[in-house]
């Protein structure tokens, strides 16, 4: 089990017209890793998310998630195989409460039918108990319990971004994938975050890919990085080999000054 | 518990609200002027509540809305001519209201916002065209309906339909429509089937426009294709924003209180469409997310947790 991949991406890219926005993208994760995307502005990071999310269907290669295809699947369908994601740019349900944003993603796990809550069957009751219970216990993981009955928009930034990720849960996923989980948050709550990533994933047993633009907190802890810039995958390895690749240096300090012509 | 207590507090309320009705209609205290108009609030009030669904809800803006009502106006028409019990007819009415919902709804709930609104009038637009056209249903002349809408069955229609609907948002099926009006593309990574939630309620919506369509025929004595042009469907539409999107009540308190200020200027001809302008002009203008905003009337009461079509516990 441990040697196979939960997801093999093979080649996959996509163009959007003329635009080749990524190509040539190959990743493996195996069970219960931590990997971190890391790649400049523009590098093509989101869009390999959104690929992997059914979000852009590849235009070539294919995805494997637990060896079955998954390009060209809904994002929702992606979502209930297993694999689940948060946004860069924060995309709560903004007019529901914290309990329900997180009450939203364990739907798809709950199990009574559309006629069974209209006409109120015990099922209906049963039901939403779970849903309730479940989302609860999320809440009290990343300490927003209290804020339970609170409209998410109202949240500080720091708080809505441990929501999305305590929604991203709720949806059940054995790979998490994580957009930039950290951005705008200061240091310490950056080092609160990480390690609640880490207590989750021990917790659920998560594989967990994320993107970041913090190399300090990159480098700390994930097990491997894969560097995508201008939508090519120009690196991968430890954080070691990472941090002293050639590649990796220009992309992220730009070429040598001997080369340049100022 | 609390749900249940709310439960009975509705069923009581609307038990008092019907024999007060009934009481006043069959005394005879009120004309028939009035029991008419009463009945006709009914019927607004179901319009109004199963566009909430599509629009406050699901966030889907449609405005082909009067295209389903002419269904299930026809469909009832027709059954009770052919002397099926008017509850059928209703009931058939609502189905094939909703069947035509199914069959609009998938391929135009692809579409988002104006584009949505634009593909919807157009439907709406077809469907009123299609009964232009059917020499059975008396094409434009009009066709002739037996009165048979009373004051009971509209407020049973009415019941249902609230029950139903509340029901529904109420749940995790609501909460899945609500998450696609906030967020479509984060309801969708949240393993959310958003095209099925979409159609279904944009079918549910229509299922109910369909009933209130047929307690709208058989109200009249003689229904007509232009009954249900778009600006039926604008009429709704304004009871649901001027209520305010999201909030059930506000789609209930906005119906009444249109369908008696147009009511009530029926006597001013010349100038009806005008106050009924500045009287829309004047509440969007003080509140401007509607009369109710998302709130419910029930957030107002704190120990009745009602239906949640949005915000509940904001300020």
């Amino acid at each position: 089990m441990a040697n196979k991949p939960l997801l093999e991406v093979k080649d996959a890219g996509i163009r959007f017209g003329g635009l080749k926005a990524v190509s040539g993208f190959s990743m493996t994760i195996n069970q219960g890793e931590l990997i971190g995307l890391i790649g400049p502005n523009g590098a093509g990071k989101t869009t390999s998310f959104n690929l992997l999310t059914g979000v852009y269907v590849p235009t070539e290669g294919e995805i494997l998630f637990d060896g079955k295809r998954i390009n060209g699947l809904a994002p929702y369908q992606i979502t209930r195989r297993g694999i689940s994601r948060t946004f860069q740019n924060i995309r709560l349900f903004n007019e529901l409460t914290v309990l329900d944003n997180v009450k939203v993603a364990y739907h798809s796990l709950s199990k009574h039918s559309m006629l069974s809550s209209i006409l109120r069957l015990p099922s209906h009751f049963a039901g939403e108990k779970e849903i309730e219970e479940k989302a609860l216990q999320f809440l009290r993981i990343f300490g927003l319990e209290s804020y339970k009955d609170e409209i998410a928009k109202n949240l500080p930034y720091g708080q809505q971004r441990r929501l999305e990720i305590a929604r991203a849960l709720a949806a059940g996923p054995r790979l998490l994938l994580l957009d930039e989980p950290a951005a705008g948050m200061n240091p310490q709550e950056t080092q609160q975050l990480m390690e609640l990533i880490a207590f989750i994933r021990k917790e659920f047993k998560l594989t967990v890919l994320l993107i970041e633009h913090d190399m300090k907190l990159v480098m700390g802890i994930c097990e491997r990085l894969y560097v995508l810039d201008q939508g090519q995958l120009i690196a991968q390895g430890t954080p070691e080999e990472i941090r002293n690749h050639p590649r990796v240096i220009e992309a992220y300090l730009g070429e040598e000054v001997s080369k340049g012509d100022a | 518990m609390k749900k249940l207590n709310g439960f009975w507090v509705f069923l009581a309320l609307s038990v008092v609200i019907y024999a007060v009705g009934q009481l006043l209609i069959g005394t005879g205290l009120l004309n028939p002027y009035y029991s008419n108009t009463l009945i006709f609030i009914v019927i607004n009030i179901i319009l109004a509540v199963s566009l909430h669904l599509v629009i406050g809800i699901t966030g889907q803006f449609s405005i082909g809305h009067a295209g389903f009502l002419a269904v299930g106006a026809y469909i009832s028409a027709i059954l009770t001519k052919l002397d099926l019990p008017f509850p059928v007819a209703l009931f058939a009415g609502g189905v094939v209201a909703a069947f035509a919902g199914l069959l609009v709804g998938i391929p135009s709930l692809r579409l988002k916002g104006d584009y949505l609104a634009i593909a919807t009038l157009g439907f709406g637009e077809i469907i009123r065209i299609v009964f232009v056209n059917i020499d059975y249903v008396g094409g434009a002349a009009g066709m002739q309906v037996p009165h048979l809408t009373s004051w009971t069955s509209a407020f049973i229609c009415l019941f249902i339909t609230l029950i139903v609907i509340m029901n529904f948002t109420n749940s995790t099926h609501g909460r899945a429509c609500i998450s696609i009006r906030e967020n479509e593309i984060a309801a969708d990574a949240m393993g959310i089937d958003t095209t099925y939630y979409k159609v279904a309620a944009f079918a549910l919506g229509a299922f109910f426009a369909g009933v209130g369509g047929g307690l709208y025929a058989h109200n009249f004595y003689i229904i007509q294709p232009t009954n249900f042009g778009f600006l039926k469907s604008f009429d709704i539409l304004i009871f649901v924003v001027l209520g305010g999107l999201g909030s059930l009540s506000g789609a209930v308190i906005a119906a009444i209180l249109m369908t008696v200020v147009s009511t009530y200027l029926q006597g001013y001809p010349e100038t009806r469409m005008i106050i009924y302008s500045v009287v829309l002009i004047i509440v969007m203008l003080y509140r401007p997310k509607g009369l109710m905003g998302t709130n419910e009337i029930t957030s107002y009461f704190s120990k009745w947790t009602g239906v949640k079509g949005g915000r509940l516990h904001g300020k």
